[in-house]
């Protein structure tokens, strides 16, 4: 109950005109940036970082999460009008949601993915609320073993899910490689600096999440030579009425995606994997299954809450662990940091106000989110129809000063356009980039982490099965890297 | 298609995803390498007060290059993606058309200062490709690079490069 009270006052802190606003201009911005090519959650919260440094703490993650929200739900917009997904996690809206649109059903689908989305969002914010500060109280028991074995579950897991695990296993180690250029924190030694001086603060991860996702997609959508052509979407009060009176009898699919997606966003599964399990699941059990792909009203609202309750409950394991759940949430993560909060359990005690107004907000900013989205469709649609040799440079530009902002270094700008040609190549490749953006967050936590563990127990590494605790996740985080071996054994012994 | 013939002479319209996959391992295993001889001289083993600085890079990096070593054999060995096209010359140029000139634009910044570089690089962009008229070309360019300017200098004090116009006016 003494939660309860917090969160009361989380909403006090949260429904300031200041803060009000700052959730208004986050989510028109969000969706902004997730309906522009180029432009998503993680660079777009990378580039808008650094002018927060100045702001409240709390303010500044009310503007950056509203963002988040506001860029999952754009991915909509651009599935069902145009075919394409500005972000990965809504490839799975478009299978159901374009053929809707062509069928001029744009306003059914977009009304109906937006309201699955508030729903899949809801009740994640309900899972954040009761269970965030229980993981929280419990987790202010670890100690630096558990800690790190509770990073390398989440990396773990990251290989034991990916599609390729030695890619997958490249790309994190990249991001701890990068983690560990500059001055190491313990020793003050230099490590990878190569004799540069300008190399002594290290990397930055927002110039490396800026180049990979920023110039990144920029270069791969120009190879693409996109050209948009959408359907036209009209939404009024009377289609959105329409659609919500079908909506009740879809409360299996939701509630069944809104479970997917939480789970798949406090483990490192991700949004993407989240809308296309939900999606699958659906057309499984679905009694119209084998109508999916042609138009279904079900095959829109599957992905969506799924997507929309794993970006959302991403947030979870980050407030209470200090462990991000997604790319975007891994820059948050970064932004606490150089507000100089410290993530982790004792952000439930020390920072109250800061944790229960985030958790107020996100209450707030999806019942905003949803009035927003259902109200401007028409409005972003149109900034899709301008030419993107237009939008394209524009972008580079806004990118460039998000690099250059970071530290006023004219070295992140140069570094933001390697990040771009890796991302690049990386992306053609299929080496995923959020372990990376992960790693190279936590990549001086995790080292420290393990570096504290070494020295208690003077480098046997047995620390990491010394109690029943810190000896389950390990465990667990071991049989997650070896899933996909563990499996195939299985079925091969079930074969015989 | 046209593409499976590109695929038999690769160095006549594309670059094979064989290729350039074989090429990006390698150069990861570079880049362990590097690793581990930086933070093999920096000391990766025990010191009194616990591992040395260059402990946990050093591993970071051996598993790297493990790690490239097997993308490197599957790219060379495995079957499927070999015949796959990486990206064709055609689509190579779209892609060096805006990767130079922001080269370009990143040098200019330095002499010019970002105000007049961006609104040069978006104007030129739009004259070049998309073939807007003048009017239009200036009127964006900079009317984008103003806003930024009003945004970063005069909202948010965030001080951007400048270079001698903005000099002039006493910024």
């Amino acid at each position: 109950m003494e939660d309860f009270g917090a969160l009361l006052h989380g909403f006090a802190v949260a429904l300031t005109w200041y803060n009000v606003g700052m959730m208004a201009i986050g989510i028109v911005l969000g969706i902004v940036i997730g309906v522009l090519p180029g432009l998503g959650g993680p660079n777009g919260v990378a580039i808008l970082l650094p002018l927060t440094f100045t702001m409240q703490p709390t303010s500044a993650i009310i503007m950056l999460s509203c963002i988040y929200w506001g860029t999952l739900f754009a991915g909509a917009i651009t599935s069902v009008l145009f075919n394409i997904p500005g972000e990965t996690h809504s490839v799975a809206t478009t299978f159901d949601g374009y053929p809707l649109a062509q069928q001029g059903r744009a306003g059914e689908a977009l009304t109906a993915s937006f309201t699955g989305s508030f729903l899949g969002a809801f009740v994640a914010v309900l899972l954040i609320t009761f269970l965030a500060p229980l993981v929280a109280s419990f987790a202010l028991k670890f100690g630096p073993p558990e800690f790190f074995a509770v990073y390398l579950l989440t990396f773990c897991s990251f290989v034991g899910t990916g599609k390729d695990p030695a890619k997958t296993i490249i790309s994190m180690m990249i991001g701890f490689g990068l983690a560990a250029i500059g001055m190491d924190t313990v020793s003050g030694e230099l490590r990878m600096t190569f004799g540069w001086s300008e190399l002594l603060r290290g990397v930055d991860f927002l110039v490396v999440v800026i180049g990979l996702f920023g110039l990144g997609e920029i270069l791969l959508s120009m190879e693409e030579g996109l050209a948009f052509e959408g359907k036209s979407a009209k939404i009024n009060l009377k289609v959105v009425l329409e659609t919500w009176k079908q909506l009740p009898k879809y409360w299996v699919t939701l509630i069944r995606s809104s479970a997917i997606g939480c789970w798949m966003g406090i483990t490192p599964g991700g949004a993407t994997a989240a809308s296309f399990m939900g999606y699958g699941i659906a057309k499984k059990f679905s009694r119209r299954g084998d109508k999916f792909g042609t138009g279904e009203l079900e095959g829109v609202i599957a992905p969506e809450t799924a997507a929309h309750a794993s970006g959302t409950s991403a947030l979870l394991p980050m407030l209470a662990l200090g462990i991000p759940g997604s790319a975007t949430a891994a820059v948050l993560l970064g932004g606490l940091m150089i507000w100089g909060l410290q993530p982790g359990p004792l952000l439930f005690v020390e920072q109250k106000e800061f944790v229960w107004g985030l958790i107020a907000s996100m209450y707030l900013s999806n019942v905003a989110g949803l009035i927003i989205v259902l109200t401007t469709v028409p409005l972003f649609a149109a900034i899709l129809r301008i030419p993107f040799s237009i939008i394209a440079p524009i972008i580079i530009v806004v990118c460039a000063i998000g690099a250059f902002t970071v530290h006023n270094a004219m070295l992140d700008v140069w570094l933001m356009i390697v990040f771009g040609i890796v991302g690049y190549v990386m992306k053609k490749l299929d080496y995923p980039l959020a372990p990376l953006v992960l790693s190279l967050v936590l990549g001086d936590r995790a080292e420290n982490a393990f570096r504290q563990s070494m020295l208690a127990s003077r480098g046997e590494l047995g620390v990491f099965w010394s109690n029943p605790l810190v000896g389950s996740i390990t465990t667990l985080a071991l049989v997650m890297l070896f899933w996909p071996a563990i499996s195939s054994a299985w079925r091969r012994l079930r074969g015989i | 298609m046209e593409q499976k013939q590109v695929n038999e002479t690769p160095m006549r319209g594309a670059v094979s995803q064989r290729a350039v996959g074989a090429a990006t391992a390698i150069a990861f295993f570079l880049v362990g390498v590097v690793m581990i001889v930086d933070n093999y001289k920096l000391g990766a083993g025990w010191a009194p007060e616990g591992p040395e600085a260059g402990y946990f890079p050093l591993r970071i990096g051996v598993i790297i290059c493990i790690a490239a070593a097997v993308v490197l054999f599957q790219d060379l060995f495995g079957k499927g993606e070999g015949n796959k096209v990486f990206v064709t010359f055609g689509r190579l140029r779209h892609v060096l058309a805006v990767l130079l000139p922001t080269i370009v634009y990143v040098l200019a910044i330095k002499f010019v200062g970002i105000y007049v570089a961006s609104a040069v690089f978006i104007g030129a962009f739009m004259r070049v490709m998309d073939r807007s008229g003048w009017l239009k070309t200036v009127v964006i360019s900079v009317g984008v690079s103003a806003a930024l300017f009003w945004l970063f200098e005069l909202q948010f004090m965030v001080p951007l490069p400048k270079g001698p116009l903005e000099a002039k006016f006493g910024y």
